[in-house]
């Protein structure tokens, strides 16, 4: 790995936020980082950026001037307008005028964020907002993008803009580590790391993932909960059999991406 | 009776913007009713309509099929995205509050699901165990009916899965729910979708049925970076899939950019995600028009 985390640890007061996590992060690829609230995603993104310092483990980062890094809240100054937040970004940057002219042209066309220039970045949308957090962490071309949830709530057309913002800075060679709740956004990239409890319940490509559902997986109706490791899926239930062997009454499907990040927590949750 | 909420033509004006124009729907008895739609499509104000909290300018809003009153109200289980607990206040204490409200029976036990938390205090607890709690008591009174903004934002796939058990343990005992969502993993659980766009309903059915026939077009090229930077300043809008990019501009446009530029790719068409049937239909048709702009000369939006 070129950028990431290895075997990281940390302890926040008594509490274990994470256990020996890795995260690898390459240029022109996107890790996501994928699990519930709580989970540990923050936390490696933190130590990722340099805002934390792990109790154990190796962090792999390029200097701060080649991180462009967004939290989970805000990421902009509520107080000044998209203008005055890239103006402000680009400074702390120290970019050239004429670097950050072409730039900020470029990412107010891209964001769609133009014609709102002279609007206060409190009085945009949520998902005005968060275009306005990534595109300002973009203005210095950074080698490193780690982004916080960039897209929880945020409706699905504004998601779909800025995961096109994302991917054409990974196309452009940027490393690009991201948390999410959706796993459709993890399944489209091309590293996932599966945090569960401060513990990563998967780490691989999201097609070795998918490979790697131990024992068989079917689906049942009724209102009754099947078997233990069952959950609902639609109108129907999907039944996990991690020894292969499904009880009479289910038929066996083929998991898709959401089956195997289910089964991945489950099995992870059962080892605890 | 089998529409447990009903909206026949409403409409609701705010001045001159129509928040939501003549649109008709209904939730019925056992089913799960999927609301979809961006930002400012008309959501929130059809779900405000519905529970009474605000009156239609034209068209009819029925809720059992009566004019929405307190009582009809309380037969309502609402969780909002802010999920309305007390933060200050502990489980039991949340628990307790809301079945003085409705006034329905203080004190009685609190449900398994959420038993384990009862001495905490809600704003101390993950978002995920939060929702749970919400969920709980919006449930505490028996509702008929299920209104639910968000039901899992923010939370993990598994924590999801859980929450989805209990919103179709209800709807399985008959009571009927209307669910807001972005994500589209939980739009594919509800039976049936409505997808809103400018405040009217813009397509309607399963989420097979919403899919169906719809097309993306799938490129795969060795140089799929070249192919992205390209696609993209040209003014097609991409989607990277791993090193897969997927895009609703036909199949002949891109080809045609990708070898005008060199870029060997595998250029074919391939059913539709959810995802991406959605952005077709609340696209407006101008904008379809405008994916197609590089190759006869004019500039994209």
């Amino acid at each position: 790995m070129t950028w990431g985390l290895r075997e990281v640890s940390v302890t926040r007061g008594r509490k274990q936020a994470i256990a020996d996590v890795t995260v690898p992060v390459d240029p022109a690829r996107i890790t996501v980082l994928i699990g519930g609230d709580g989970a540990g995603k923050s936390t490696c993104l933190e130590v990722l950026a340099g805002l934390l310092e792990p109790c154990s483990g190796t962090v792999f980062r390029p200097p701060k001037e080649l991180i462009g890094y967004v939290p989970a809240t805000a990421g902009f100054y509520a107080d000044l307008t998209v203008q005055e937040n890239l103006d402000f970004s680009a400074s702390a940057y120290r970019l050239s005028g004429r670097e950050y002219t072409a730039k900020a042209a470029e990412l107010l066309e891209k964001t769609g964020l133009g014609p709102a220039r002279r609007r206060l970045g409190g009085q945009l949308s949520g998902g005005m907002q968060r275009k306005l957090a990534v595109g300002m962490a973009l203005l210095h071309t950074p080698g490193l993008l780690i982004l916080d949830e960039p897209t929880t709530g945020v409706d699905p057309l504004s998601r779909a803009e800025l995961w096109r913002l994302i991917s054409g800075a990974a196309a452009a060679g940027t490393a690009v580590a991201a948390s999410t709740t959706y796993v459709n956004e993890a399944a489209r990239a091309a590293w996932v790391v599966l945090l569960e409890a401060g513990k990563a319940a998967a780490n691989a490509s999201p097609a070795q993932i998918l490979k790697d559902v131990p024992g068989a997986l079917g689906t049942a109706t009724g209102s009754a909960r099947p078997t233990p490791l069952s959950w609902r899926r639609g109108a129907s239930w999907r039944v996990w059999a991690p020894d292969g062997r499904l009880p009479d009454g289910t038929q066996p499907v083929r998991p898709d991406f959401e089956d195997a990040v289910v089964t991945a927590t489950l099995a992870s949750e059962r080892g605890r | 009776m089998d529409a447990l909420a009903e909206a026949r033509q409403a409409t609701r004006r705010f001045g001159q913007i129509t928040a939501v124009d003549a649109v008709s729907l209904s939730v019925r008895r056992g089913e799960i009713l999927g609301l979809l739609g961006a930002n400012g499509a008309g959501k929130t104000t059809l779900i405000r309509l519905l529970l009474g909290l605000l009156s239609p300018s034209r068209g009819v809003i029925r809720l059992f099929g009566e004019p929405v009153t307190i009582a009809t109200r309380r037969r309502v289980g609402y969780v909002p995205q802010t999920l309305g607990l007390y933060a200050g206040l502990t489980v039991t204490e949340n628990w307790n509050f809301t079945a003085a409200a409705f006034r329905t029976r203080r004190g009685g036990p609190l449900p398994g699901s959420i038993a384990a938390w009862r001495k905490d205090v809600v704003g101390d607890l993950p978002l995920g165990v939060q929702r749970q709690v919400a969920f709980a008591v919006a449930l505490s009174h028996q509702p008929e009916l299920l209104v639910l903004d968000e039901p899992t934002s923010g939370t993990g796939p598994l924590a999801s899965a859980r929450l989805w058990e209990g919103i179709r343990e209800a709807t399985d005992a008959g009571a009927g729910a209307l669910v807001t969502t972005h994500n589209m993993e939980e739009a594919e659980q509800c039976d049936r979708l409505v997808i809103m766009a400018d405040g009217k309903v813009v397509a309607e059915g399963t989420a097979d049925e919403i899919t169906a026939g719809r097309t993306v077009t799938g490129i795969l090229a060795r140089d799929w970076s070249g192919a992205f930077a390209l696609l993209d300043a040209g003014g097609v809008a991409v989607e990277l899939h791993g090193t897969v990019l997927r895009t609703g501009a036909p199949p002949a446009l891109v080809a045609q950019l990708l070898s005008g530029a060199g870029i060997d790719a595998t250029v074919e068409t391939i059913p539709a995600s959810l995802e991406e049937a959605f952005a077709a239909i609340v696209a407006a048709p101008d904008e379809v028009t405008a994916l197609a702009a590089p190759a006869t000369g004019q500039s994209p939006r």
